[in-house]
């Protein structure tokens, strides 16, 4: 028998504030241990909550990018629970009126392009950290009250890829608003998953097991293609499945169940009674939509229409936001759009990717990406000359035509100069000057190969071919 | 002491649960009938016809009470441990904690 299996996925975003969720400490990660703390967030009798007003500004702004519904009246509630992160005995967060209702978000997979359903996004805060010794455990309150976005999914999702697919297009929807660094190292984005399988054809979802505490996009992904198989094997195997909620071990590559924390899960919401609602005008969440950024799909459109890019291309520079703001800058000052799409494509992505580094962090200026493209597009420069001229601009910012010619990287097109070295280059290879002239073509990429390395990089490649074909057509 | 329908207003064993208090038969017994009385007092409010009333959370219509998103310094790592039963590299210590 087949099995389909359905995923949802709660994810907690820490979100990009400066100071916490309810009181004005700093959100800073790697701090000292309980160096960012105070009453407030230690939940001393008698102190007050106040809301970090930029915290329900990115909450809204994320629930416009899916096109959620904004509520016009929501709330904080109290979640109460027993444990040592939590030193109120309660957690502040939105129970029944959330900040969004509804919503979704467009992801890609091999299994083609479609939209995963939303629940809802709330607002609450984060917990503290605990460090395990060998008898005790010890409490850092850093991270306590930092806010923390929950985007809860209906459980729409099919396979891990889609979990995979939905959590990189949330990635880059809040990259976009800006409401989060979704900084994986430094638990940013923290998932808790459920999961259920049930017979091809029948309707009715099987019973779920929830994973707790993902906090990578590869460990989503690995658990639940564990899970998965999990349950069909139980299944097949005429068990029944429990309701449980289990830990993904990431060396043991399995999932485990962990032990229940409350027999029944009791929360016993009620209305956070120092917090008073939130209502949003319309007036409000209209002011917020009109500094909304285009999305990334958008983007990707208008991309191919306007600069008339290939979908590849338009959809690689899209994907990010820094990135695709620099492409739109240096097309300002340069029209061959293709060129530019390349050059950031290759060498800026790869350089990106190798240094780990962001777009924000380079010194390199659109204008100076947009005059080192014309300067290859002119034949003032050979493309191998314009990577290291790109390289130093990376590195140190400047002008490309400047470094150019400190570095005397100036394209070689005079045919006399040139001369010498293809002369050079057929005397001292007669094995490839014997192939090209049996009708071996390829020999002659050869001989421009020797040309280029003796001008270091400088010399024109396609007059350099021109030559060399002279050359030994003359002889 | 039971409302209309006959069922008990409040368990006070399943509230203690989830409060971690430890209360004695008798104490529970105490409880049980002194909550039993103050909830059901509290239950004549259900008396009121609420019809058109819409609910809320606050008698006060005060809403949108924000802070800018400013950092402060709070308290020093070294106030804050004063109070802590036991610590270590400036973290609290608790019981172990098993997942
Ligand atoms: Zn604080």
């Amino acid at each position: 028998m087949k099995y389909i299996a359905s995923i949802g996925l709660e994810v907690h975003v820490q979100l990009k504030t400066d100071s916490k969720m309810f009181c004005s400490c700093r959100t800073s990660f790697g701090d000292k241990p309980n160096a960012n703390i105070c009453p407030v967030c230690l939940g001393y009798p008698g102190t007050m909550p106040t809301m970090n007003e930029k915290a329900i500004c990115y909450t809204v702004m994320t629930g416009l990018m899916t096109g959620s519904s904004i509520s016009n009246y929501s709330k904080f509630d109290r979640k109460s629970y027993f444990y040592p992160d939590m030193p109120k005995n309660y957690q502040i967060s939105q129970y029944d009126m959330p900040l969004c209702v509804g919503g979704s978000v467009e992801i890609e997979s091999d299994a083609g392009a479609r939209s995963v359903a939303l629940c809802r996004i709330h607002l609450e805060e984060d917990v503290a950290k605990n460090l395990h010794f060998a008898n005790h455990s010890g409490v850092d309150f850093n991270r306590a009250g930092t806010p923390l976005m929950e985007v809860v999914t209906e459980p729409d999702m099919v396979s891990p890829d889609e979990a995979l697919a939905f959590l990189l297009a949330l990635k880059q929807i809040l990259q976009y608003v800006g409401a989060s660094d979704c900084n994986l190292e430094e638990g940013n984005l923290r998932c808790d998953v459920n999961c259920s399988v049930r017979p091809e054809g029948t309707e009715t979802l099987g019973t779920k097991s929830e994973i707790k505490n993902l906090n990578t996009f590869k460990g989503v992904h690995d658990a639940l293609a564990y899970e998965i198989v999990r349950q069909v094997e139980a299944l097949q195997n005429g068990e029944r499945i429990v309701q449980d909620t289990r830990r993904w071990d990431v060396d043991a590559g399995a999932t485990f169940q962990m032990r229940s924390k409350e027999a029944a899960h009791d929360y016993r919401y009620f209305p956070e009674p120092d917090l008073m609602p939130v209502v949003l005008l319309q007036e409000q969440i209209d002011t917020w939509k009109k500094g909304l950024p285009e999305l990334p799909g958008a983007r990707r459109k208008r991309f191919v229409a306007q600069y008339g890019l290939p979908e590849y291309d338009a959809r690689v520079l899209a994907g990010d936001r820094e990135v695709a703001d620099l492409f739109e800058q240096a097309a300002s000052f340069n029209t061959d759009y293709k060129s530019v799409s390349n050059w950031i494509m290759t060498e800026l992505l790869r350089h990106l990717s190798e240094t780990g580094k962001t777009v924000a962090s380079l010194p390199l200026t659109p204008k100076a990406l947009a005059d080192l493209v014309a300067l290859v597009g002119g034949g003032k420069v050979t493309s191998t000359s314009a990577k290291e001229i790109l390289g130093e601009l990376m590195a140190h910012g400047g002008d490309p035509a400047t470094i150019m010619q400190a570095r005397g990287l100036v394209q070689v097109n005079d045919s006399d100069e040139l001369s010498m070295f293809v002369n050079e280059a057929v005397a001292d290879n007669p094995k490839s000057v014997e192939d090209y002239r049996k009708g071996k073509k390829a020999a002659i990429q050869f001989l421009v190969g020797q040309v280029m390395k003796q001008s270091r990089g400088k010399a024109n490649p396609q007059i350099v071919a021109q030559l060399v074909r002279e050359r030994i057509d003359a002889h | 002491m039971m409302d209309v329908a006959g069922e008990k207003n409040i368990d006070v064993a399943y509230v203690a649960h989830l409060a971690r208090l430890r209360l004695s038969e008798e104490e529970t017994a105490v409880f049980q009938k002194q909550l039993e009385g103050i909830v059901g007092y509290v239950n004549k409010v259900r008396e009121i016809d609420t019809t058109g009333v819409e609910p809320t959370a606050h008698g006060r219509s005060v809403q949108n009470v924000f802070r800018e998103d400013m950092a402060r310094e709070g308290l020093t790592t070294e106030e804050v441990l004063r109070n802590a039963p036991a610590q270590r590299d400036g973290l609290f210590v608790v019981p172990k904690i098993v997942e």
